[in-house]
């Protein structure tokens, strides 16, 4: 099966896969890249072709299935693709790119603040109102609210910004 | 896929995980159920996000149950093929979803109780529950600050929404009893390091409850005699009726595909 393929230059072609792996945007937010958004976690050759070894970021995220989709269709020119499922250690948005977090901000997504460390701490559940000061990504501005801790998609939280009155997506620290 | 119903086998850690996958599994059912019926678009949205997490952490441990179970069975005829007294989840998973009350107030409890089941079963002598694990901790977090925050404010909230409150609590409260029952599958999990005797949860559940009643000026009822015992398949009588919504597809067109 990979026959076609020069087998001595393993190395440039690794290369040229991952160069293609970066390309491939997130279905969601399609304006960051898989890569960046860090659930890339290797990429390995095989025999017959490679493997590519993903991460899911949220445990029921609809687009776990297309993102695979999408890597096997675009890496089809190595050979068979294989795709393994890695759980552990578990994605945190402390693995988007800082080129990730940028695109997010241009887009109008607050990227995500760091995950609070110190987990297995007890959750505050009451008393939380004044914590938010968050930075609407278009006029920068702190006067924001948030509106609803889910959005269109698990990762993110509504928000809404009183200075410029406009809505915003948050990136939820994960 | 075929139209014959299947069993699993009696293996402690088998039917422990399916206690687990299928609370996930039945109250992200239930949960769904508000999907185009929430009071407000965002909470529409909220809702349907956290059914979506639970689904996939039920997904995660039914596919590993199946797995263990050694029969050859996947994750979808887990899910639609097993009869009711196959499922073990507690039965206040698959109570009716009631008013927006009851849903909140069943969510913040289920979610702070799997919180702390989440916590433990990082340390699973299991790979795959310990990873599994990993990732619906956090997730659970969410939830548990979502839905406490609702029971704040519809209990500290108008007269109609503080009675809801009350009548929610009144009615749930006996049920959260399964949640910390001991028996010999809770044993031998706990004995082979799989994950911990529910019962072990109960004093950190109580306490995140209490604290949340407080602020909500509701006070916690009475201690209750009251027994369930879905854990070990005997349901109430609305599971029948609701596995005939989550099964109906796949009994009426076996094997059907998208």
């Amino acid at each position: 099966m990979s026959s076609s393929l020069p087998m001595a230059n393993t190395c440039g072609r690794l290369e040229a896969a991952w160069e293609v792996l970066r390309q491939i945007p997130d279905p969601e937010v399609p304006v960051i890249t898989l890569a960046e958004l860090g659930i890339v976690r290797d990429l390995r050759e095989t025999a017959g072709g490679l493997e590519v070894v993903l991460t899911p970021t949220y445990s029921g995220c609809p687009a776990t299935e297309l993102i695979q989709d999408d890597v096997r269709k675009a890496l089809a020119a190595f050979g068979e693709v294989e795709i393994t499922l890695q759980r552990a250690p578990a994605w945190t948005t402390d693995w988007i790119s800082d080129e990730g977090r940028r695109k997010l901000k241009d887009y109008g997504i607050a990227p995500p603040g760091p995950v609070a460390s110190g987990a297995g701490q007890p959750i505050r559940l009451v008393h939380r109102a004044s914590l938010s000061k968050l930075a609407c990504p278009r006029c920068g501005s702190d006067n924001t609210e948030k509106l609803s801790a889910f959005g269109s998609t698990a990762c993110k939280a509504l928000y809404r910004c009183m200075a410029c009155r406009e809505p915003f997506e948050y990136f939820k620290p994960l | 896929m075929s139209i014959q119903s299947i069993k699993v086998g009696a293996s402690p850690e088998v039917q422990y995980l399916l206690r687990v996958g299928d609370s996930c599994l039945v109250l992200a059912q239930r949960i769904s159920e508000w999907c185009g019926h929430g009071p407000i678009l965002e909470e529409d949205l909220a809702l349907s996000n956290m059914a979506l997490d639970l689904l996939g952490q039920a997904r995660a441990l039914l596919t590993h149950a199946a797995k263990l179970d050694g029969q050859g069975h996947d994750e979808d005829q887990l899910a639609f093929l097993r009869d009711e007294r196959q499922y073990l989840n507690p039965v206040v998973m698959e109570l009716p979803r009631g008013d927006f009350a009851f849903t909140q107030l069943r969510n913040f409890a289920v979610a702070s109780w799997l919180l702390l089941l989440w916590r433990r079963l990082e340390q699973s002598s299991d790979a795959e529950v310990a990873a599994i694990a990993g990732k619906a901790v956090k997730e659970a977090a969410y939830h548990q600050q979502h839905a406490a925050d609702w029971v704040v404010r519809l209990g500290d909230g108008s007269e109609e929404s503080a009675t809801r409150m009350k009548a929610a609590l009144a009615t749930l409260w006996p049920y959260f009893n399964e949640l910390f029952e001991v028996d010999a599958v809770d044993a031998a999990a706990a004995e082979r390091g799989l994950g911990p005797a529910w019962v072990e949860l109960k004093d950190d559940w109580r306490a995140a409850f209490a604290e949340v009643l407080r602020e909500a000026g509701l006070e916690c009822p009475k201690d209750s005699a009251f027994q369930t015992h879905g854990r070990k398949g005997i349901h109430s009588e609305h599971m029948g009726h609701m596995l005939a919504t989550l099964q109906y597809l796949q009994r009426a067109y076996p094997g059907g595909r998208w």
